[in-house]
């Protein structure tokens, strides 16, 4: 039965020494171009414009100001959260639970905005994205609580712990939160202005939280490759027997993970509620937690990568409502299409760390 | 109240779940992490409904549901075993990819109507009161969910093929300098575990509630995911955390029509804080975690030189 | 002011035109929906999208319409909204009441845009809102069940503890009790607008508890499907959903845009639009009864007496005397509810069991 696959791994993949610089720049645009080659066929079966379909999808949302600061605020919590899991991705801890640390930072700071509606203080949104990132970072604690304390796998445990922060959030609303001039309907009150973050550009949603995010990406590069905390993190992925010989403490890396992916998912929940949102809804993602952790992976789990990653992802979105309102695309298009953008670009994505040689798969043998 | 319909409701709600767990159990035991289950389950629930609707065949229906799950994860397989994508990204992808494929398809088959499965009557055996209907009154797939997972665990723990398996997920390394082609083992685990949540899809579309409407697993293969890791790789506790689960949803329900005095809210999150808890007991043990979780999942293998 | 809107508008045909090399040159008016489900739901958009195709036929080539579906309330909704009207779009139906907010925001960038929010309560001078009585057509499902119902319970398959719904189940058991004093509901919350199978489960659970009647508030057919199987009664939900439920379907309350949309995309196009806010029920047709099947013919026939009286304002579903859960009296004998007590409705009235989150 293994002769089934004998003649299909002809030309085999083998890791290279190190990283292709060339690559690196090579494996997106040919995957870019396959979308592409993939797209024509799609909308062409679909009887649309395939070339007018593309324009749309990707080119449109970028040709007026207000598309590319959308793009901005859409890839924003994206960003946040996609370094956060990049580090703890790294050091193999699986947190799959973002979308559950995004919502507790809307509901921690949400709250607190809530609570400082009749403060005139500058002082409100400083307090209000401290207690948003810790919402974030205590809803991360639990799950990283359990794993060292109690060894129950965090895949699991941070999961679960999603839907119970989401239905928290439901409850608060539906609620004990509930404007009171609102006619009980499932909306808080519109923050005080003091909550909100400012806005950059008049006329747009594009607000301080676009900052944070890269302001973390910063930040995140230099723990990685000038700290040892950075160090530490990769060596545990990478080869955790070494580590631990090393003397690293896995448990403190299970922490820590937790905790700057966890904060940092908080306060993409914070800033998408006081920056864009301005109140609290019954829900407040469309699933940028889950959306992330493809963010991470695309983006190498490198801080600047997953910055493009966060934008090519944003893109795909904006362009697929481009795409429904310009030419009719129906939505489930749309994701059919990013699907098919996402396969390309991970199996491209593989280039640069490998290269093709003529082998046999089954005998090992060199063929070249 | 009668305590019988609501076993048949519990075994309703937790069938997809332990169809889907059983594969995905296959697949990560092989070392793959397979995170589409939610969109492979979807295909396969449009696949079955579409071909129901099309030939009114149960088992044509069943046996397309299940192969265009095949047919899923094969894209999968190809993307992380051949181009040696990371894994849990495909994943992912493959969800995204799922979920707009089958509305894409279905949207000729939204309002259309079905005919349940038939239940299967086992002769006087069906008769049999109480056990009769707890035991034997159900649907084809119920039945081979039990099956599945029996042969499952069987294979896993008493067969050769199992072991070979086994090692594949343990150590890929090893595996292949003993010989075994663990690119072979792997695809065939990664479609198995398309295989059976395209069951798991059909029985969503064909049996518990005969209909397709979008996105209407509504979580399920999340949560399905989930339960490999709650029954820590071993067949029997996977089935228990089904059930358990399935349990727990359906008697919330049954709570809150008795008219209870709690935020539904919080009784929708009982089910899952209910398995946080139970995990957290099982996983104590560390050394029994160790032995059972596959050691290179979600881990590239490339043939070393 | 009105100098700089016409550029705008040049500019936004102009853009189209040359994006999508199709003149726009023709008086085709644009009108956009935003949708929050997928239009394949078969509950709440799917009755949406009904509408819009009603208006692609009634007005022909005057119009133009474009929908976005699966809309999530949140930050996607604002930039979606955006997105149609600086695209030529001159109505923009919102079409959940989580868009209310960003439905505002975005009104007050486009002027001369005309905005349709559906069940929201803040209107402005380009924002109009619209939704309808369904409690209406709940009382009459009720009047049905009581004469129906051999248990006199029935199962309440329920969304959100939101107004509407709450409106919603005590409509029908205040129609339940006026034929049969001894009715009483469960309600069951899935917490979700649209989970075939735990709505399903939901209504299985409320079967084993003695219920059979079965009414939902959510999207699917699939209580209805229970219903059918277990052999219960039960109502279509949005649609008439006779062809999943032949022998158990009551009837349907059917969501019933289409009226609504043409006139005002009318309105529209001849210039009258103005801001309004409307509840329109049986006597406008936003809501619909579908045919009245599976019952004897006294009781059709009170079905539709009710369906009439209502229609011509001799009977209001919320008429006193009226007792919440703890007996109290909340619309004296001889009143009917105001305004405000229906729209923000929070409390159960007396037989519903189980206690709604303050």
């Amino acid at each position: 039965m293994s002769q089934i696959f004998q003649f299909f791994p002809k030309f085999v993949l083998e890791p290279r020494l190190e990283v292709s610089g060339k690559w690196v720049i090579l494996s997106p645009i040919i995957a870019i171009i396959l979308t592409l080659f993939s797209g024509v066929i799609i909308f062409s079966l679909l009887g649309k414009d395939p070339f007018l379909a593309l324009y749309t999808f990707f080119v449109q949302p970028l040709t007026t100001m207000f598309g590319i600061t959308e793009l901005l605020v859409k890839a924003t919590p994206l960003v946040l959260i996609g370094v956060g899991l990049a580090i703890g991705f790294k050091a193999n801890v699986w947190n799959i639970g973002a979308e559950g640390q995004f919502t507790m930072g809307a509901v921690f700071g949400g709250g607190t905005a809530l609570l400082c509606q009749h403060m005139e203080s500058i002082l409100v949104l400083p307090l209000v994205l401290v207690l948003g990132t810790l919402g974030g970072l205590f809803w991360g604690a639990i799950p990283a609580f359990l794993k060292t304390r109690f060894n129950a796998n965090e895949i699991l445990t941070s999961l679960m712990l999603s839907y119970v922060a989401v239905l928290c959030l439901s409850y608060l609303v539906h609620g004990p939160w509930r404007d009171p001039a609102g006619f009980n309907f499932p909306e808080s009150q519109i923050f005080s202005d003091y909550a909100m973050l400012p806005i950059l550009i008049e006329n747009s949603r594009l607000n301080l939280g676009t900052m944070f995010a890269i302001l973390v990406v910063l930040v995140a590069w230099i723990l990685m490759t000038r700290t040892i905390i950075g160090f530490q993190l990769r060596v545990v992925g990478l080869a955790p027997t070494a580590a631990q010989y090393a003397g690293f403490k896995q448990s403190g890396l299970i922490w820590l993970s937790f905790l700057i992916s966890g904060g940092l998912a908080g306060l993409a929940g914070i800033a998408e509620v006081s920056g864009t949102i301005g109140q609290l809804l019954p829900s407040v993602s469309p699933g940028y937690g889950f959306t992330a952790i493809i963010v991470a992976f695309l983006g190498r789990l490198h801080p600047v990568g997953v910055l493009f990653a966060g934008l090519i992802m944003a893109l795909s979105y904006i362009g697929g409502e481009n795409a429904q309102i310009e030419i009719g695309l129906p939505a489930a298009v749309t994701g059919l299409f990013q699907g098919i953008l996402l396969f390309f670009l991970l199996a491209c994505d593989v280039l640069v760390r490998y290269r093709f040689s003529h082998r046999s798969v089954l005998t090992g043998e060199r063929c070249e | 109240m009668d305590l019988l319909p609501v076993a048949l409701t519990i075994i309703t709600a937790s069938t997809p779940l332990l169809l889907a767990a059983t594969g995905e159990l296959v697949t990560e035991k092989a070392g793959v992490l397979n995170l589409g289950v939610e969109g492979m389950m979807l295909v396969g629930a449009i696949a079955a409904f579409a071909a129901a609707v099309s030939t009114g065949s149960g088992l044509i229906a069943i046996l397309v549901g299940a192969f265009s799950g095949v047919a899923v994860a094969a894209i999968f397989a190809v993307l992380t075993l051949t181009c040696l994508a990371n894994q849990v990204a495909t994943g992912l992808a493959l969800t995204i990819f799922g979920v707009g494929l089958s509305a894409l398809v279905g949207s000729n088959f939204v309002g259309i109507s079905l005919e349940p499965l038939p239940q299967l009557n086992i002769g006087v055996l069906s008769t049999i009161p109480i056990l009769g209907d707890l035991l034997f009154g159900h649907d084809v797939l119920v039945y081979l969910s039990f099956l599945m997972i029996l042969l499952v665990g069987y294979f896993l723990s008493k067969t050769r093929s199992g072991l070979i398996l086994r090692a594949v997920g343990e150590s890929h390394d090893s595996a292949h300098a003993l010989g075994y082609s663990v690119l072979t083992v792997r695809y065939l685990a990664v479609l198995f575990g398309g295989f059976m949540s395209g069951l798991a899809g059909s029985y969503l579309s064909l049996v518990y509630t005969p209909l397709w409407a979008e996105n209407m697993t509504a979580g399920r293969g999340w949560i399905a995911l989930a339960l490999v890791v709650f029954g820590t790789w071993r067949a029997g506790r996977i089935a228990f955390g089904a059930y358990l689960f399935g349990a727990i949803t359906i008697l919330q329900l049954h709570v809150q029509g008795w008219g209870i005095n709690i935020a539904s809210q919080f009784m929708t999150m009982l089910p899952y804080l209910a398995t946080v808890i139970v995990l957290v007991f099982i996983s104590s043990d560390k050394m029994k975690i160790r032995i059972n979780a596959p050691q290179s999942i979600g881990k590239v293998f490339y043939p070393p030189r | 002011m009105r100098i700089k809107s016409f550029l705008r508008e040049i500019l936004a045909v102009f853009t189209i035109a040359t994006i999508s090399c199709v003149g726009v040159a023709n008086a085709e008016t644009k009108v956009g929906f935003v949708y929050v489900g997928p239009i394949g739901d078969h509950g709440w958009t799917y009755r949406h999208n009904v509408g819009r195709l009603a208006v692609e036929k009634a007005l022909g080539t005057q119009v133009k319409t474009t929908f976005v579906e699966s809309v999530k309330e949140g930050p996607d909704s604002e930039r979606v909204i955006r997105q149609l009207a600086s695209t030529g779009h001159k109505v923009i139906y919102t079409t959940s009441f989580g868009f209310m907010n960003p439905t505002l925001k975005v009104a007050k960038k486009f002027p001369n845009v005309r905005f349709e929010h559906a069940t929201g309560y803040k209107q402005s001078k380009n924002v109009g809102t619209y939704s309808a009585r369904f409690y209406e057509g709940r009382y009459i499902a009720g009047v049905i069940a009581g004469k129906v119902s051999k248990t006199n319970k029935i199962g309440y398959v329920a969304s959100f503890p939101i107004p509407e719904v709450v409106r919603g189940i005590n409509a029908f058991l205040l129609g339940a009790r006026s034929v049969n004093p001894e009715m009483t509901i469960s309600v069951v919350w899935v917490n979700s607008w649209y989970d075939p199978g735990k709505e399903g489960d939901a209504a299985k659970a409320l079967i084993d508890q003695g219920a059979d009647i079965i009414s939902q508030h959510t999207d699917s057919p699939a209580p209805l499907q229970v219903a059918e199987n277990r052999g219960v009664k039960g109502f279509g939900q949005a649609s008439d959903m006779i062809k999943f439920a032949p022998k158990a379907q009551l009837s349907a309350i059917v969501n019933n845009w289409d009226n609504y949309y043409v006139e005002r995309t009318k309105a529209a196009i001849d210039g009258s639009w103005k801001s309004q806010d409307v509840w329109y029920g049986l006597k406008e047709g936003m809501v619909k009864m579908a045919p009245y099947t599976n019952m004897p013919d006294d009781v059709q026939a009170l079905a539709k007496k009710t369906e009439d009286a209502i229609r011509n304002g001799e009977l209001h579903p919320f008429s006193g005397p009226i007792k919440d859960q703890t007996g109290k009296i909340v619309v004296e004998a001889g009143k009917v509810a105001d305004a405000g007590m229906l729209l923000g409705m929070n409390f159960y009235v007396e037989g519903v069991q189980g206690s709604l989150p303050k």
